[in-house]
């Protein structure tokens, strides 16, 4: 008993008789419900039932993002992203003559702490729309709250297929996993490369997606799969399935998994001289892809989002505000949570009104709307369809390659 | 039989929370939900009260077995789910009541089978022991396909309402009072007390840790599935070792060994961490201020001596 909690352990000096004992349960029992209802009562006096109260002349916009906790990096940046172009239309005079309110909650980046706020942000302050999170895990929890509210509620960077299928009310303007797959055999095929082989971590339903889209498109359109093989997350030794791609001599090598793998990956290639490049999807963008593999990454690829280095006028308009205003980079979140905001000021003055059907038919009739991340139009099912950046490492950089329309 | 104090009271419980559930369409939805999550929390605190307050073991895996309860609870009402939206809403929170049950059993059984090796360890080495439990419970969800893996299990049918919470925060209070009341209870008393005295007087030791481990999981396995059924998403990150230190925090602020106490520390602590929404991210540095002021005035928690008429001791 010697740790730190120790303290906690020791057994609390005790004496009582039965007599006692039960005197105590007297006081167990009424005063638990007591202590309770008092504590209740105080506080729900606050918060009974309120009608739409709120300033006809503002609009709210309510967003939730993980200010704080494990995941807060992301939600910095895509609350910065949202608060740009909360201020950039106010600036602009607002719209539909209105000016504009952004509600911020932080949801800590925990379970359960989603749904809190996203109640209290719709029974208080009763937004037109939400801006949701980054994560797919909170978007979930807020996503059936939202839906059940009918407030559209647009999620800047949740992949996860499922979001969106909670209901109508429920959009995104990132592209999910399985597109992915399509955008990088379409690239192959531009290139010419027809032969490819595939090394894919079947521990993440991530990279079985990625794969399988893959797959399809790319034989659907000409080429073959000259190798299958596979590994799992965690694994260091990956010299059997690459002898074996090795030997039938592809074009590419697509690396469905995320950075971790795919820098031991491209250094075990490189000892086997492997010339194909490798390319991988999204879940390579890391810092930590180039530190691991070093000069073994150098000329492959994977498809982003986002890249600062693309010479659109869009992104290069965005990236000079963004950096005047925050005195950062930009990253893709941020990218992606202004475009989302974007996408909703457009949908309001397109839909003439804040009405919660018309809102939401104004954003699922969104068709090329031109974003920093691409042109996006909402497909059938609330995803956006949008070109993604395809990045090769070069000296140690992610560069912009070009764009793949989908 | 004669009616008692802790029938009445319990009766006044679940009357409470059918009144409460009645006028829950009166409330706006943010009360609803902090009024259900303050239910599932004083669940927790209760619980977890009987192991680390009453019986004096230091278990640190609470979550886990809440994640054991919400999963398998999850599970059947999502598999029986095209079955339940087709027929009547009552039929839907019988099955509801059912999966809650299973799910509590299911995680009872996991105390056991933890329980019964490592109670027999004392003190840290306990501490650790449950911690790893509750880390392996939700890897092995992190990792299992048809539980939804790292993505989570979405759709569940948002059955929790506030007679559900409240009816089983009020079981729970009164089950884990009684108990610790009964004559059977006092065994959890002696265990915290004095271990070895307890033994020499013949009182299985191990025996009693085990029981109040099984009990206390088998109340977080239902406040698990509560929860899954009101937040209607799980995923195995919500149930991660801080979870577990949340619920230590509410016992402790309570009062370890004081039921009044651990359900007041609930309660607060859930509407402590709404009222200061308001100071945003300065929120979490109020929020811990007030916790070490409350511990260095009260360092026995809340209602720490409440229930304890201390007999002056007997000088030597």
């Amino acid at each position: 008993m010697s740790l730190s909690v120790s303290f906690l352990l020791r057994p609390l000096p005790f004496h009582s008789s039965l007599r006692t004992r039960f005197h105590g349960f007297l006081s167990t029992s009424s005063s638990a419900v007591l202590l309770a209802a008092l504590l209740c009562g105080l506080f729900l006096s606050g918060c009974k039932k309120k009608d739409s109260a709120g300033n006809s002349n503002e609009i709210v916009i309510g967003e939730f993002a993980a200010l704080t906790g494990a995941t807060a990096s992301f939600g910095q940046s895509a609350h910065n992203g949202v608060r740009m172009a909360i201020d950039e239309a106010n600036a602009n005079g607002g719209v539909l003559g209105k000016k504009l309110r952004l509600v911020t909650e932080d949801d800590q980046s925990k379970a359960g702490e989603a749904a809190t706020v996203v109640r209290r942000m719709i029974s208080r302050e009763k937004p037109v729309a939400i801006i949701g999170e980054v994560a797919s895990s909170r978007s979930l929890e807020a996503a059936p709250i939202c839906q059940q509210n009918k407030i559209p509620m647009i999620s800047p960077a949740s992949t996860n297929p499922k979001v969106t299928q909670t209901g109508d009310y429920i959009f995104r303007v990132c592209f999910i996993d399985p597109f992915q797959g399509a955008v990088l055999a379409k690239f192959m095929l531009q290139r010419g490369w027809t032969k490819a082989a595939i090394l894919t971590d079947v521990k993440q339903d991530y990279a079985v997606g990625l794969t399988d889209f893959f797959q399809d498109y790319f034989t659907k359109n000409g080429g073959t799969i000259v190798s299958e093989q596979s590994y799992s997350s965690g694994d260091k030794d990956f010299k059997a399935q690459l002898t074996s791609i090795r030997g039938t001599n592809p074009q590419a090598v697509l690396v469905a998994g995320y950075y971790n793998e795919a820098g031991l990956i491209a250094s075990q290639a490189r000892e086997l001289e492997i010339k194909a490049p490798l390319l991988g999807g999204d879940g390579w963008d890391s810092p930590s892809l180039v530190e691991v593999a070093g000069e073994a990454m150098e000329g492959n690829f994977f498809s982003n989002h986002f890249s600062s280095e693309d010479k659109s006028p869009a992104v290069q308009n965005f990236l000079a505000k963004y950096k005047a205003k925050y005195l950062l980079d930009p990253d893709a979140m941020g990218a992606l949570a202004y475009d989302a905001t974007m996408l909703l000021l457009d949908a309001i003055k397109r839909a003439g009104t804040t009405e919660s059907a018309a809102l939401r038919d104004a954003i699922a009739s969104t068709t090329g709307f031109p974003a920093v991340t691409g042109n996006i139009t909402i497909d059938a099912s609330r995803n956006a369809s949008k070109a993604a950046v395809i990045l090769q490492i070069q000296d140690g950089k992610f560069r912009f390659v070009e764009t793949v329309a989908p | 039989m004669k009616p008692n104090i802790a029938h009445i009271a319990l009766a006044a419980g679940l009357v409470a929370s059918f009144v409460l559930n009645a006028i829950a369409p009166q409330l706006d939805d943010y009360a609803v939900n902090i009024l259900v999550l303050a239910g599932i929390n004083i669940i927790l605190a209760v619980s977890l009260n009987l192991v680390n307050g009453h019986t004096g073991q230091f278990s640190l895996g609470h979550a886990g077995f809440m994640a054991a309860g919400a999963y398998t609870s999850s599970i059947i009402t999502l598999s029986l789910s095209p079955v339940l939206s087709a027929s009547p809403v009552w039929q839907g929170h019988v099955a509801f009541f059912g999966a809650l049950l299973v799910g509590g059993l299911f995680a009872a059984l996991c105390g056991f089978l933890v329980g019964v090796p490592s109670l027999r360890l004392r003190g840290d080495y306990l501490a650790i022991v449950t911690l790893g439990f509750g880390e392996i419970i939700r890897v092995v969800i992190q990792n299992t396909e048809a539980l939804g893996g790292a993505r989570g299990l979405e759709g569940i049918p948002p059955y929790t309402n506030l007679l559900w919470t409240f009816g089983i925060a009020t079981v729970a209070i009164y089950v884990v009072a009684s108990l610790v009341n009964s004559t059977y209870g006092r065994g959890f008393i002696a265990v915290r007390d004095d271990e070895i005295a307890a033994e020499a007087m013949g009182i299985n030791t191990t025996k009693y840790k085990v029981t109040a481990f099984v009990i206390g999981a088998f109340f977080a396995g239902l406040a698990g599935g509560l929860y899954a059924h009101f937040i209607s998403y799980i995923a195995p990150e919500g149930f991660n070792f801080l979870k577990s230190v949340d619920v230590v925090v509410m016992v402790i602020l309570g009062g370890m060994g004081s039921t009044p106490g651990v359900a007041a520390a609930a309660v607060l602590l859930t509407l402590l961490n709404e009222l200061l929404r308001d100071f945003e991210q300065y929120r979490m540095i109020v929020f811990a201020l007030l916790l070490i002021v409350l511990m260095i005035i009260r360092p026995q928690g809340l209602l720490g001596n409440f229930q304890r008429r201390k007999r002056k001791p007997a000088q030597p």
